[in-house]
C-alpha cells in the first residue's frame, strides 16, 4: 500500500514549504496548511474504506518485516488516524482567523504540521524505535507550541511540561532498550513473537514499569498529571484543543494500548491498577476543576477527568468496556476540542479567560454560546449527545463485570462534570451582559465554521453505535485490542498473502 | 557482584545523578544539566546493550567470521537519540533564556506565576 507513508510525508513537506514561503505570503500559508490537513483527513477516510477489515503493511525500502522498518495499518490505527486528522483539520480551519493576533503565523503552522507528522507517524509505525522518534517529534513541537506566546506564564508552563515530558520519553527509551536487549528485534510484531517464545522474565516486567511511567506521564493519569493543568491552558486555544483533544491520547492512550495490550500482554493485576488509576483520575480531575475560575484551566482539569473514563473503560478489558473506552476517546477529542475552541473564541473577542469577568455573552455571540452548550452537555453525558452513549457503555460494562463501586464513582464524576459546566454556562453565557462588552460581535467566519462542524459531530456521532456503521469504525479497533497478542501474527498474515 | 554487571550498575548510578539534579536543584540551568545527564545515561545504556566484551567493529568482509562483532543496531539508534536530545536541549536552553528575560532569575522557586 503505497499511500501509507504519505501520512507523514505530507505534513512534513507541508511544514517545510510553509516555512520557506510563509514569511512572504500570509494568504498562501493559510490556504496551504488547510489543504494539507484536509487532504490528510480525506486520506484517513480513504484508508478506512479501502479494504476495511484487513491490516495493511508498507515495507520501507522494500526490506522484509523482521529486519526492515514497517508501517502497519490495522483497525486501531485507522480509528486513531481518523480522530487525529479530523481534529487537526478543524483546528487549522479555526486558526486561520484566530492566529491573526499572533505574529509570524507561518511558524505556528510549521510547528503544528510537525506535531501532526509526529502523531501520524507514531500511529502508523510498526517499529518500536520509530515510535520513539515520532513521539519525540510530536513532543518537541508541542513544547515549542506551548511556549508560543512567549509570555512569562507560557514559558514557565512550557519549561515544566518539557522537563516532565522529556523524562517520560527517556523512560520509554530505556524500556525500548531493555526490550531490545531481551528480544534482539525492534519490529513490534516480531518482538511479540520472541516474547511469546521466550516467556516473560523480570527484565520484561521492569521495562513494562518504565513504559507505564512514560505513557502515564504523557497521558496525564492522576499521579502523573501535574504538568497538564499548566501546559494546556497556556498554549494558544487551537493548540490547547490539539493537546487535550488528540496529543495526550496518541502519545499516551494509544501507546498504552499498543505496548501493553498488543505487545507485552495484560493480566488482571495490571487491569486492576489501570481501573483504580482511572477512577482516581475521574475524581481528582473533576474535583480540582470545579473551583477553577479560569475557563481554560477548568477545561484542562476536565481533560484529566475524561482520560480517567477512557482508562477505566479500557482497563475493564471486557468487549463492552473497551468499546466504551474507545468511543469515549473519540467523543472526548471532539467535544474537548470544541470547548477549547469556544474558550478561544471568547478570548478572541473579549480578551480574558476569567469567568467572573464574563457574562451574558450568548446575546452577542449566539453561535459560540450554542456550540458551547452542546459541548457542555456532551461532556457531562446528557442523552442525545455523544458523551452520554460512551459513558453509558463504560458504566454498564463496570456493572456487568461486578465493579459496582467504580460504576457509582463514574456516575458521581459525571454529575460533578455537569455541575462545573453549568457554572461555565452561567458565568460566561447567561446572566447580565457586562457593559464593557456591549460592542462585542460574533467571531469571524472560519472560527464559526470549525465550531459548527465539531458541534454537528457531537450531535451525530452517537449514531456510530448503530450496528452497521460501527462495523467500520469502532469494532475493528475494539477487535485489535481484544485480540491482544494476536498482533504478533500481523507480519505473517501479510507475507503469506503474496 | 559479578564484574560484567558493573557497567550497567554505573549507568544506573549515572541516571540517578541526573534524576537528583532534576528533582532537587532550584536553578533552572542545573535542572537542564540534570536532564541532559539522564539523557546520556539512557544513551549509554543503549550502547552498552549492543556491546560485546572484546568484540570488533561491525564491518563485514568475506574473509572474516561474523561471530565476534558488536551489535551495530544500538549505535545507529543512539545516533538518532542523540540528535533528538540535541533538539530538546536547544529548545529548553532557549526557553531558559527567555525565562531569565521575563523573571530576571533562574531560581525555580521564584518563578511561580502558575498555581499548579
Amino acid at each position: 500500500m503505497v499511500i501509507i507513508p504519505f501520512f507523514t510525508i505530507l505534513p512534513l513537506s507541508g511544514a517545510f514549504i510553509i516555512y520557506l514561503v510563509g514569511r512572504h505570503s500570509k494568504f498562501f500559508t493559510d490556504i496551504f496548511a488547510n489543504i494539507t490537513t484536509f487532504v490528510l483527513f480525506l486520506l484517513s477516510l480513504f484508508i478506512l474504506f479501502f479494504k476495511p477489515f484487513e491490516p495493511l503493511l508498507y515495507k520501507v525500502g522494500g526490506w522484509l518485516p523482521p529486519w526492515g522498518i514497517t508501517l502497519v495499518i490495522d483497525g486501531l490505527t485507522r480509528f486513531m488516524l481518523i480522530t487525529v486528522n479530523f481534529i487537526a483539520w478543524t483546528i487549522t480551519l479555526f486558526s486561520v482567523n484566530y492566529m491573526e493576533k499572533f505574529t509570524s503565523k507561518y511558524k505556528f503552522y510549521t510547528l503544528f504540521l510537525f506535531m501532526l507528522a509526529g502523531m501520524n507517524g507514531l500511529l502508523i509505525s510498526g517499529d518500536i524505535f520509530n515510535v520513539f522518534v515520532f513521539l519525540e517529534i510530536a513532543s518537541v513541537a508541542s513544547y515549542a507550541l506551548v511556549a508560543y506566546g512567549v509570555e512569562a506564564e507560557e514559558l514557565e508552563a512550557s519549561f515544566k511540561y518539557l522537563v516532565m515530558s522529556s523524562f517520560a520519553s527517556l523512560c520509554i527509551l530505556l524500556g525500548i532498550a531493555l526490550l531490545y536487549s531481551y528480544t534482539s528485534t525492534l519490529n513490534i510484531a516480531d518482538m511479540g513473537v520472541v516474547l511469546w517464545e521466550k516467556g516473560i522474565v523480570p527484565v520484561v516486567i521492569f521495562s513494562a514499569v518504565l513504559f507505564f511511567l512514560g505513557v502515564g506521564l504523557k497521558s496525564a493519569i492522576v499521579p502523573f498529571h501535574a504538568w497538564l493543568p499548566d501546559a494546556h491552558p497556556s498554549a494558544p486555544a487551537p493548540i490547547s484543543a490539539t493537546l487535550s483533544g488528540v496529543l495526550i491520547k496518541t502519545l499516551g492512550v494509544y501507546l498504552l494500548l499498543r505496548i501493553f495490550y498488543n505487545l507485552l500482554g495484560v493480566n488482571q493485576i495490571f487491569l486492576d491498577i489501570l481501573m483504580f488509576l482511572g477512577v482516581l483520575s475521574i475524581m481528582v480531575g473533576v474535583i480540582l476543576a470545579i473551583t477553577q475560575m479560569d475557563i481554560k484551566r477548568l477545561l484542562a482539569y476536565h481533560s484529566i477527568s475524561q482520560i480517567g473514563y477512557i482508562i477505566l473503560g479500557i482497563g475493564l478489558g471486557t468487549p463492552l468496556g473497551v468499546l466504551g473506552g474507545l468511543f469515549h476517546l473519540f467523543n472526548h477529542s471532539v467535544f474537548k476540542s470544541l470547548l477549547f475552541l469556544n474558550s478561544g473564541a471568547i478570548e478572541y473577542t473579549i480578551g480574558t479567560r476569567d469567568l467572573s469577568k464574563m457574562g451574558g455573552l450568548r446575546k452577542n455571540m449566539p453561535l459560540t454560546g450554542w456550540t458551547s452548550l452542546i459541548a457542555s452537555l456532551s461532556i457531562s453525558g446528557i442523552p442525545p449527545f455523544n458523551g452520554f452513549f460512551s459513558k453509558l457503555l463504560i458504566i454498564i460494562a463496570c456493572m456487568e463485570k461486578g465493579y459496582i463501586g467504580y460504576a457509582i464513582w463514574a456516575i458521581i464524576g459525571s454529575i460533578l462534570t455537569l455541575s462545573s459546566f453549568m457554572k461555565v454556562q452561567k458565568f460566561a453565557f447567561l446572566g447580565k451582559l457586562n457593559s464593557l462588552y456591549k460592542e462585542v460581535k460574533e467571531v469571524p467566519i472560519f472560527m464559526r465554521t470549525a465550531m459548527v462542524i465539531l458541534a454537528i459531530i457531537c450531535i451525530l456521532s452517537g449514531g456510530m453505535l448503530i450496528p452497521y456503521l460501527n462495523n467500520y469504525f469502532l469494532l475493528p479497533a475494539q477487535k485489535v485490542i481484544l485480540g491482544g497478542l494476536d498482533y504478533k501474527n500481523i507480519n505473517q498474515s501479510i507475507n503469506n498473502e503474496k | 557482584m559479578n564484574n560484567s554487571y558493573l557497567p550497567y550498575f554505573l549507568c544506573l548510578v549515572f541516571f540517578c545523578v541526573g534524576l537528583y539534579g532534576v528533582l532537587r536543584k532550584r536553578n533552572i540551568i542545573k535542572i537542564i544539566i540534570g536532564l541532559v545527564i539522564c539523557e546520556y545515561a539512557a544513551n549509554l545504556f543503549l550502547v552498552l546493550v549492543g556491546y560485546k566484551m572484546g568484540g570488533r567493529s561491525p564491518l563485514y568482509s568475506p574473509d572474516q567470521s561474523i561471530l565476534d562483532m558488536v551489535d551495530p543496531l544500538p549505535q545507529a539508534l543512539v545516533l538518532t537519540s542523540i540528535v533528538i536530545g540535541l533538539a530538546t536541549t536547544a529548545l529548553v536552553v532557549g526557553i531558559a533564556i527567555r525565562i531569565y528575560e521575563k523573571y530576571g532569575t533562574f531560581d525555580i522557586t521564584k518563578i511561580s506565576k502558575l498555581k499548579g
